[in-house]
């Protein structure tokens, strides 16, 4: 950069003294670069703080309210943090999101990098097998609840029909509170995977080629070549990975429960995020609701700050 | 710019990676009929059938009668349109779905022109206090609409935008996700590119309208490919923030004619499918640019 500013300051100050000429000519160049960085920053900045910033503080703050959804505030210090620790369903939705994390996080890992393998290979219409298990991603939650509202239906329903087959009857998938989280697992997995796919898909091809061929050499069977050689070299694709379902699994899902459960039955799949939204649309508690957000957020800037060092600055390579 | 995108541009423009077209051809048709790959194919292909089962289902049952939605064939015997005639006059589906587009379409060209200059100033230009806005706005990275619902809503009703196209726009634009990628490909561009224009004396402004815009035409495709799926997608805000049937956007559309028609599942897949149309095409046109935002969207 200074050698263009040189070079710049050369040609429209060719009487002055170098030195001098370069000195303010620099500085101009400084001054410039700073007016254009405020002008290139202003809109994403000035919507960042607005619809970013202001409510990310504004959730802790209004955690100290009770708040109606008419606007009337009232100070309560503590009141709303006291109220969600003895509250059993708040942390009863802690557990139904920790147990959703545990469901779908490793699921997601091995069917995404199962996959990955299998349409890395050099088969026949690798294409279109690749496209089939991507395109439920595109597809929105809403439609994906009542796709599978309708297939999981209770005797009508096509899943239905094809387990009496075997002689198991009547199984209510999203009936049955013992049921409804694993079907909800399932379905996210199912919508999902073609995401991870692509990505681990991504991370096998960085690997070179060779290496697999020394291996193959050296007489290591495709166990051995996955343990010692795709695992290890693919240890940042996993690592962004597990770091983006996590917080996918924590911050997503509000549609899908929605549309697809309510958060039912009997609270079995009242998720963190939709217990949020239901205290606050549903029961009119918005500073509760806030109360209840303002944890996440913390646990999000957590995990950013977390991902900030681990990966100095989104850099998810080896070196 | 010891950046990870450095390596990106060129590995981008290479065919992908080492099932590479030319090895293909070169080893023919032989190797890749042989029997262990023709038992992984199928493998794949059960898999993919499985896959698309749920979407194939709901597109086939839209095309059947109400008697018969519940059957369990694929196919439907007697093929009827009737649903989605129903669907169509019932309620004002067109709408919804103009409502979507113009939604869509706004933030995704917005949020594009947006964080494409922010970006640019954050890779390309020396100021100080660069490092300290980039960790600001690196820091909200996971910070979804979702977990700060409550707030932006109370935000956004204090702004005077409850039930408007604004309420609905604006909120989405801002996001540091656009921002970070678009940052890591211009970090990446070699520094020549802007050198001939600032010795001729160029503004920044020109430089990045004549000189940065166009070299990142593939990442902005791919990007708002994903942006505008995502904003077309999306349910959540539009439910929270509106309430005039006017500007009701086609998932909400949906969701709100499921609650009226709950069991008319003919009616109901006919609509969905209506919803879903749009990404699929999407979908089947940009594959590659989709497939490329996911790529960069890893971090490398």
């Amino acid at each position: 950069m200074s050698t263009v500013v040189a070079r710049t300051a050369g040609r429209a100050r060719a009487g002055e003294t170098p030195g001098a000429a370069h000195t303010t000519a620099r500085a101009a160049q400084e001054r410039r670069q700073r007016r254009a960085a405020f002008w290139f920053l202003l809109p994403d900045s000035l919507g960042l703080f607005v619809f970013v910033a202001v409510p990310m503080v504004l959730a802790v703050v209004l955690g100290f309210f009770r708040m109606d959804g008419f606007g009337s505030f009232q100070f309560i210090g503590l009141g709303n943090y006291v109220r969600m620790a003895g509250d059993p369903q708040f942390w009863s939705s802690v557990r139904i999101t920790l147990l959703y994390l545990v469901g779908v996080v490793p699921a997601i890992f091995v069917v995404g990098l199962g996959l990955a393998l299998l349409v890395q290979q050099r088969i026949p219409f690798v294409g279109a097998i690749r496209s089939a298990l991507f395109v439920p991603y595109v597809v929105s939650l809403v439609v994906v609840a009542m796709v599978w509202e309708f297939m999981l239906s209770e005797r009508t329903g096509v899943v239905s029909r094809l387990l009496s087959a075997f002689g198991i009857d009547d199984v209510a998938f999203l009936g049955e509170p013992s049921l409804a989280l694993g079907t909800v697992v399932v379905i996210t997995v199912w919508f999902q995977m073609g995401y991870y796919m692509v990505i681990f898909l991504a991370g096998l091809q960085d690997i070179p080629g060779e290496y697999y061929e020394a291996a193959r050499i050296d007489g290591a069977g495709a166990w051995q070549r996955f343990r010692a050689i795709t695992l290890p070299l693919l240890r940042p694709t996993s690592f962004f990975v597990v770091v983006t379902a996590t917080v996918g699994v924590i911050t997503g899902g509000l549609d899908l429960v929605f549309v697809l459960t309510g958060g039912g039955p009997a609270g079995s799949t009242t998720l963190l995020i939709f217990y949020v939204y239901e205290q606050a649309f549903l029961f009119g508690e918005l500073g509760y609701a806030a109360a209840i957000g303002s944890v996440l957020v913390l646990v999000m800037l957590a995990w950013s700050a977390l991902m900030f060092a681990v990966t100095r600055g989104g850099r998810f390579d080896n070196d | 710019m010891t950046e990870t995108l450095t390596a990106a541009p060129p590995r981008d423009d290479a065919p992908r990676g080492p099932q590479a077209r030319p090895t293909r051809r070169r080893r023919g048709q032989d190797s890749r009929w042989s029997r262990p790959r023709v038992a992984l194919m199928v493998l794949g292909v059960v898999l993919g059938l499985l896959t698309i089962f749920p979407l194939a289902w709901m597109v086939t049952g839209s095309f059947k009668t109400a008697a018969e939605v519940n059957s369990a064939t694929l196919l439907p015997a007697d093929p009827t349109l009737e649903n989605y005639r129903y669907v169509f006059t019932q309620v004002p589906f067109l709408r919804y779905m103009l409502n979507s587009l113009v939604v869509s379409a706004t933030v995704t060209v917005l949020a594009l022109w947006f964080h494409s200059m922010a970006a640019y100033a954050l890779a390309r230009l020396r100021f100080r206090g660069r490092d300290t806005i980039f960790l600001l706005i690196f820091s909200t990275l996971l910070v979804s609409l979702p977990v700060i619902l409550i707030p932006t809503f109370v935000v956004v009703r204090t702004l005077g935008l409850v039930d408007s196209y604004a309420g609905l726009i604006v909120p989405a634009i801002f996001n540091a996700f656009g921002i970070f990628l678009l940052r890591q490909f211009y970090v990446a561009l070699p520094a020549e590119l802007e050198e001939a224009a600032l010795v001729d004396g160029a503004s920044y402004w020109r430089i990045y309208r004549s000189v940065i815009l166009p070299l990142s035409r593939p990442i902005l495709s791919a990007l708002a490919v994903f942006f505008f799926l995502a904003n077309w997608n999306s349910f959540v805000w539009p439910l929270t923030i509106t309430s005039d049937p006017d500007l009701r956007v086609v998932q909400l559309g949906i969701a709100t004619f499921q609650q009226q028609y709950a069991g008319d599942w003919n009616y109901v897949l006919a609509a969905a499918t209506v919803a879903a149309l749009p990404t699929l095409l999407i979908f089947f046109f940009f594959q590659r640019q989709i497939v490329e935002s996911i790529k960069n969207a890893g971090f490398k």
